[in-house]
């Protein structure tokens, strides 16, 4: 087991590496599942289309080929995602600004991915409020905007929240296959790197690949769990 | 009864008015050619059974339910589609639900203050003083820092009625207002209902209250499968029904 002392370095780097990616993937697929959400429940039917679609196709396919699009299929493009480059943000998360363009590629995977499920998360939340009273506010003449803003959306996130979490998670864990499309350095790529190239005995690897996912996804279950139970109280 | 009103009802243009309404729910024909006029000030009841589209009716007006063919005009103007005309008509078109729909997450004083706020753009401060004079008005002043859930059935609907009024409408739509009330807190809800009545509001109630009908209503609307079947005052509907349809309905309810 000496192995996750001697080599702490390489089991952190990659720890921080997949956690940069999962920070910045998070935030646009709330931004991105957000939007989508709005479009999907739009009192305009072709904004409608546009959400059901989308969910419709990313929710429905595996991370893998839409890893395989972003990684594959932007450069045939002649993509490097350089949108990404964002000056500033590229200080604290210098992968955004390297040359290479693989963790810009797998960051706009797991966001368009995740974003289907953000979307669904949010939309049961705003299902969750009475019907009843988005048609009151609607007879009181608050446009499809204020009536989110101030009647359904405060009711919604209540309901929101869990099922937002159980997406963050699944999400953590879903980064691990940014490993396989050109990513070089993030947890689970670690392993590899210490097996194969360092020759390093696999269990006690694993074992410490392990322990930096649950450090991430464990504390935040629990926070879920808490929040549940205080949900059933308020009920 | 309806002193000073009458003259108004008969002089001017009517505020609503219905002309060959059809709305069908796919192969389901709700409103069946509906024609109806409500003069300004004038208080229509609309009865009739069950799935006879009374609340379809109510719910066209202001475009909560939009028609398949026809035409409605409120205050003179045709109803807008979607859209920032449609809110604005909807805010002179107050509506009291079944069901109360007050906002959970919001006071009763918030209920009461948002769309003047929000949708008429008012200071706080006026809102405030005027919904607390709603309130005081419907009888619930005291209950204005509470939320919907801390009230009774009866109170939460006289705060939708103060909710709605709050936006000073030209009229008022009422949806079976007092069904879903247990029956002793069914007078409190009719009282302010006919005394918005007495003060000349252009109201359209479908009720199965027949003392409401008779002695607040101007006229009563019978509907069945759809159609408008006979449009008569209270007085005249109630003792001589023409169709064979509302002396069966009459028979049932007023034994009962
Ligand atoms: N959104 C809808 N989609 C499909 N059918 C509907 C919808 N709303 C109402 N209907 C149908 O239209 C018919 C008329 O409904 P409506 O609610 O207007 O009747 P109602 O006279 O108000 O009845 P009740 O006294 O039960 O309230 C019913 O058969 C109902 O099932
Ligand atoms: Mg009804």
């Amino acid at each position: 087991m000496s192995v996750l002392i001697d080599k702490f370095d390489v089991f952190a780097s990659g720890f921080w590496l997949t956690l940069q990616i999962c920070f910045l993937a998070a935030i646009g697929a709330l931004i991105l599942g957000s939007v989508v959400a709005v479009l999907r429940i739009s009192p305009v039917p072709p904004l409608r289309a546009v959400g059901t679609a989308y969910v419709n196709i990313f929710r429905n396919l595996p991370l893998t080929i839409v890893m395989f699009f972003a990684a594959f299929g932007l450069p045939a493009l002649g993509s490097n995602a350089d949108f990404l480059r964002i000056p500033g943000l590229d200080i604290v998360f210098s992968r955004l600004g390297t040359d290479l363009p693989y963790f810009r590629f797998g960051l706009i995977a797991l966001t368009l991915y995740t974003a289907a499920f953000v979307c669904e998360a949010l939309r049961s939340g705003v299902n969750a409020v009475p019907a009843g009273q988005a048609e009151a506010a609607r007879s009181l003449g608050l446009t499809f905007t204020q009536n989110l803003r101030y009647v359904v959306l405060p009711q919604s996130w209540a309901a929101s929240v869990v099922p937002l979490g159980s997406v963050i998670i699944a999400m953590i864990k879903n980064s691990a296959l940014i490993g396989f499309f050109g990513v070089v350095g993030d947890l689970s790529a670690t392993a590899d790197q210490l097996t194969s190239a360092g020759g390093e005995p696999f269990i006690p690897v694993a074992i410490g690949i392990s322990i930096g996912y649950l450090i991430m996804t464990v504390p935040l279950g629990m926070l879920l769990d808490r929040i549940e139970q205080r949900q059933a109280v308020a009920r | 009864m309806t002193t000073g009103t009458v003259d108004d009802v008969t002089t001017s243009e009517p505020l609503i008015v219905l002309e060959s309404v059809n709305k069908w729910f796919g192969p389901l024909h709700v409103l069946d050619n509906v024609s109806l006029s409500v003069g300004r000030g004038e208080v229509v009841v609309v009865i009739g059974p069950s799935g006879s589209g009374k609340s379809t009716l109510c719910r066209t007006i202001n475009r909560l339910e939009p028609i398949t063919s026809g035409s409605i005009t409120f205050d003179g103007q045709p109803l807008p589609a979607e859209g920032r005309a449609l809110a604005k008509l909807r805010s002179e078109v107050g509506m009291v639900f079944q069901s109360f729909n007050l906002f959970a997450h919001k006071t009763i004083l918030q209920n009461v203050t948002l769309g003047p706020i929000k949708v008429r753009r008012e200071k706080p401060a006026a809102a405030r003083e005027r919904g607390l004079a709603l309130l005081d008005r419907v009888g619930i002043a005291n209950q204005a820092d509470k939320f919907p859930a801390q009230l009774s059935g009866g109170q939460q609907q006289r705060v939708a009625i103060a909710r709605a009024l709050a936006m000073q409408p030209k009229a008022m739509l009422f949806d079976e207002p007092t069904s879903a009330l247990d029956p002793e807190m069914v007078g409190e809800v009719l009282d302010v209902m006919t005394s918005l009545a007495r003060e000349g509001m252009t109201m359209v109630v479908v009720t199965h209250e027949m003392g409401f009908a008779r002695h607040a209503a101007n006229r009563v609307v019978f509907m069945a499968d759809g159609q408008l079947v006979e449009d008569a005052p209270p007085t005249e509907f109630f003792a001589n029904p023409r169709s064979e349809r509302a002396k069966d309905f009459l028979s049932k309810i007023l034994t009962h």
